[in-house]
């Protein structure tokens, strides 16, 4: 293996202009973009959404869709300018100079080879190694990446293994010819909060071994703190500023990175007055829900998805439920909302016990409980109108369409858009926007419980802070209790008066905010906010300046 | 007063999602196959329409003395009023001396009758239960097991047997063929709605308390569309094959009413000697298939544009 020259960058762009289709909203994808990594460095490029990150890795990878053609500037590998290199040469350097590894484990392996097949096919087509010495260093590889039990590993298919297992699988594959350069592309994204915390430090402490450096693609600031030596903050295609990690998040100088990095939540829990007193608005009595059960033809293999649930959302206030995917909070909420139906247990709004309700009793009980989901992409009917989204609502229950369009006028201003769009169709909103239409669909139907379910997870880091806020001011002035689903610990610790922690159909602990996050009883929510990205460092607020 | 946006970087995700498509009709005239088979299609039934004005004379009108003639001869018609009338035979006459031309032509009214109404018939009521089916969860494995019991039947062999159940005739022969089509509609209409009934905007719904056919008329039933206009080509130029091969068969619509099956099963006695009394329907026929089946492509690659891809 060729050893990497410390005296010179691994990764050097010079200029990089990258050309967007005409009819796009702006010409480039990326803009005069420069930036260097040196080995033993981690530089992350973070920016949000559509902010050309991503494509500047394709650009280093030469992995670019003919549409998006480098139209000018220099990359170079090791010395060498890649930007326009032909495709031999590219495949002669991936793997062998420069790899990558992708947000998404199971769609970057192949889903019918064996994890160690996949890895052997580098090896056998960079170097001349006999088949013995090959398996023994993918074992070895495997066995690097902290993976139990290699030969199993060898021979499992992705699908036998988690997603951490085979994100490891990944890195494995990526570093196994030593290269210089590793490209992560929001490696962690997919993960659970305690995964990311361990493929985090693997990639550090391999990075450490090896001597490579490594472009680091991210959104999240968290990440950025734990892991960057540089950090490169990109906007719309062009870097507006770069520097040390510490020095570009204590005292960012452009006024887009003071405010990106402003909108980051504080995992301190804010000050929040109480409403001591607040009517009981939604209770659950050891709420329920087995999935499977076994059909005709199937074993029975159930699952407790919810086990027992209890939890108390009071008028004005906000309940969060936090956990990592599986943990059963989802189904809390959806068997609240009545979307799917309890196995036993009570959902107690007001007097009224909702959980085992026949539908045709339900429906009058509809409007109480009101749902906002994650994805602003499939929330809304894309061939209607939002405003017919909204007034659908008070229509069913008897409001004339004069009256429901009046008030979806209001609505639109209580969320900041502008009335006069409620003829237009979802896809001429932004996601940020289209969560707000979302929202004004729940408030017109004056529930008495909102729940967000994941409400903000799919949206850029501003956009977040926007609609954290607006939810937040709505709860305030409506009295509303709300319940809010999520895996992100900051935005729990931001809005949530109280919180449960559910960890795999239970709630294992619940109190107010600050007992949780500051004095946390139980094993499961300590190593939760340990693995929490970032936890360590207090995000400044700054001047939008 | 202009649209409060949340900043920058929203307002050009939005400009971006603003930027459209080209108008649907815009990109379907683009489309090859949509025109050629689009146009072929309104020249049949334009034909089928107009088929008294195309020099045409009666298509059942029986004429010993022109029996057999091969195309291009010229024959004497004796018409009733006692004139007599000169005209040349563009197809020919068959055995019993019925001028193929006018029949050929007269047929295209059947075909393209059985095409659409079997089309029509059987999309809506195969959306009606796909939608129900692919709703209603304990619905779901009755109505798919007898779909599932007719599609073990071949289709043709299953319109023989209806047929046959019935007097011979126009609404038997579509009933016929509507019963096997049926399954394939149910089906298709039915993956789609397990997709949709899963989406966000459903659940959103249900939850503000959307009574079920209103969930099901506004947010599932448009997402069915495109792929059931897509299918109906297909089962139109299904249709008008197996009403060609009943009639072929002699159990279709009685053999006085001219369709082109009716044309290809009289001159199949004397296909060796005067095959242009097959020759001339199977054109129309193949001409009539092929064109709506490449109104069907071009429809699926137009509206449906990931299947084209995957095909």
């Amino acid at each position: 293996m060729a050893v990497i020259n410390p005296n010179r960058p691994v990764l050097d762009v010079r200029n990089l202009t990258i050309a967007l289709p005409t009819g796009g909203d702006r010409p480039h994808a990326v803009e005069k973009v420069s930036f260097t990594v040196s080995p033993g460095e981690i530089v992350c490029l973070v920016g949000e959404s559509g902010s050309g990150k991503s494509v500047i890795a394709q650009a280093v990878m030469g992995l670019l869709p003919r549409t998006l053609p480098v139209t000018g500037g220099e990359i170079f590998l090791e010395g060498e300018n890649i930007a326009n290199a032909d495709e031999d040469r590219l495949r002669e350097l991936r793997c062998v100079r420069m790899s990558m590894i992708f947000q998404e484990p199971m769609t970057a392996l192949n889903p019918v080879m064996t994890c160690g097949d996949q890895i052997d096919e580098v090896l056998r087509t960079h170097t001349q190694l006999d088949p013995q010495k090959r398996k023994q260093k993918i074992i070895g590889v495997f066995e690097q990446v902290s993976m139990p039990d290699p030969p199993r590993i060898y021979d499992s298919y992705p699908h036998q293994l988690s997603g951490g297992q085979r994100q490891r699988v990944m890195i494995a594959m990526a570093l196994v010819l030593e290269p210089a350069l590793l490209i992560a592309d929001e490696p962690t994204t997919a993960l659970d909060v305690t995964t990311q915390a361990q493929i985090l430090e693997l990639i550090k402490e391999m990075q450490r071994q090896e001597g490579m450096g490594v472009l680091f693609i991210t959104h999240d600031f968290g990440v950025v703190c734990d892991i960057a030596h540089r950090v490169a903050v990109l906007r719309l295609g062009e870097l507006v500023e770069a520097g040390p990690t510490r020095e570009i998040l204590s005292r960012p100088r452009h006024p887009y990175s003071r405010m990106l990095i402003s909108s980051v939540p504080s995992m301190l829990p804010a000050q929040r007055t109480r409403h001591e007193g607040a009517r009981m608005v939604l209770r659950t009595e050891k709420l329920t829900k087995v999935y499977g059960g076994g059909g005709m033809f199937q074993k029975a293999h159930s699952v407790r998805a919810a086990d027992n649930v209890n939890i108390v959302v009071r008028q004005g206030e906000a309940l969060g439920i936090v956990g990592e995917s599986g943990s059963g909070k989802s189904t809390v909420a959806r068997c609240i909302a009545r979307l799917i139906d309890p196995t036993e247990g009570r959902v107690r709004l007001g007097e009224d016990d909702v959980a085992l309700m026949p539908q045709r009793l339900l429906r009058k009980h509809r409007r109480r409980i009101q749902i906002v989901f994650q994805d602003p992409y499939r929330s809304l009917n894309p061939r209607r109108t939002v405003g017919e989204s909204i007034i659908e609502g008070p229509m069913n229950f008897g409001a004339s369409h004069a009256e429901a369009l009046k008030r979806a006028r209001t609505l639109m201003e209580t969320v900041r858009l502008d009335p006069d769009s409620l003829d237009r169709y979802p896809h001429q909103f932004s996601g940020g926007q289209r969560q707000r239409i979302c929202i004004a669909r729940a408030l017109a139907m004056e529930p008495e419980v909102l729940i967000a379910d994941e409400a903000v997870s799919a949206l850029d880091v501003s956009v977040q802070a926007q609609v954290l806020k607006l939810l937040d001011e709505i709860r305030e002035r409506m009295r509303l209790a709300m319940l809010f689903i999520t895996h992100d610990l900051r935005v729990a610790a931001q809005v949530c008066d109280e919180v449960a922690v559910m960890e795999k159909g239970k709630v294992v602990e619940y109190g107010p905010v600050a007992d949780v996050f500051l004095r946390p009883s139980h094993a499961y929510t300590q190593a939760l906010l340990a693995a929490a990205p970032g936890r360590d460092w207090e995000f400044g607020k700054f001047a939008a300046a | 007063m202009t649209v409060v946006l949340d900043n920058e970087v929203d307002a050009a995700a939005a400009r971006a999602a603003a930027v459209a498509r080209p108008n649907i009709w815009v990109r379907l005239l683009r489309h090859n196959s949509v025109l050629i088979g689009g146009a072929t299609m309104l020249i049949m039934i334009l034909i089928g329409i107009c088929a008294p004005l195309l020099g045409t004379i009666s298509p059942e009108r029986i004429d010993p003395t022109t029996r057999n003639k091969r195309p291009g001869v010229e024959i004497t018609v004796r018409q009733d009023d006692g004139s007599t009338l000169q005209r040349t035979v563009l197809m020919g006459t068959d055995s019993l001396g019925r001028d193929i031309y006018s029949r050929v032509m007269y047929g295209t009214r059947v075909s393209l009758i059985v095409g659409f109404s079997v089309a029509a018939l059987s999309i809506a009521i195969g959306v009606l239960i796909g939608l129900l089916s692919g709703y209603i969860r304990w619905l779901d494995g009755i109505v798919m097991r007898i779909m599932d019991g007719l599609m073990a039947i071949p289709g043709i062999l299953l319109a023989i047997g209806l047929v046959s159940l019935f007097r011979a005739g126009l609404g038997t022969v579509i009933f016929a063929i509507v019963v096997p089509e049926i399954p394939r509609v149910v089906r298709l209409v039915r993956s789609v709605v397990l997709t949709i009934r899963e989406e966000p905007y459903v659940e959103a719904a249900i939850s503000v308390g959307t009574p079920l056919h209103k969930i099901l008329w506004r947010h599932v039933m448009p997402n069915t569309v495109a792929p059931v206009i897509v299918q109906g080509t297909f089962i139109c130029a299904q249709a008008v094959l197996a009403e060609a091969a009943l009639s072929f068969l002699g159990i279709g619509i009685p053999t006085e009413t001219p369709t082109w099956g009716n044309i290809m099963a009289e001159g199949r006695q004397f296909f060796r000697v005067y095959p242009h009394n097959i020759f001339f329907p199977a054109i129309f026929l193949t001409i009539t298939v092929l064109a709506v089946n490449m109104l069907g492509d071009g429809l699926r690659d137009t509206l449906d544009p990931k299947m084209s891809k995957r095909v």
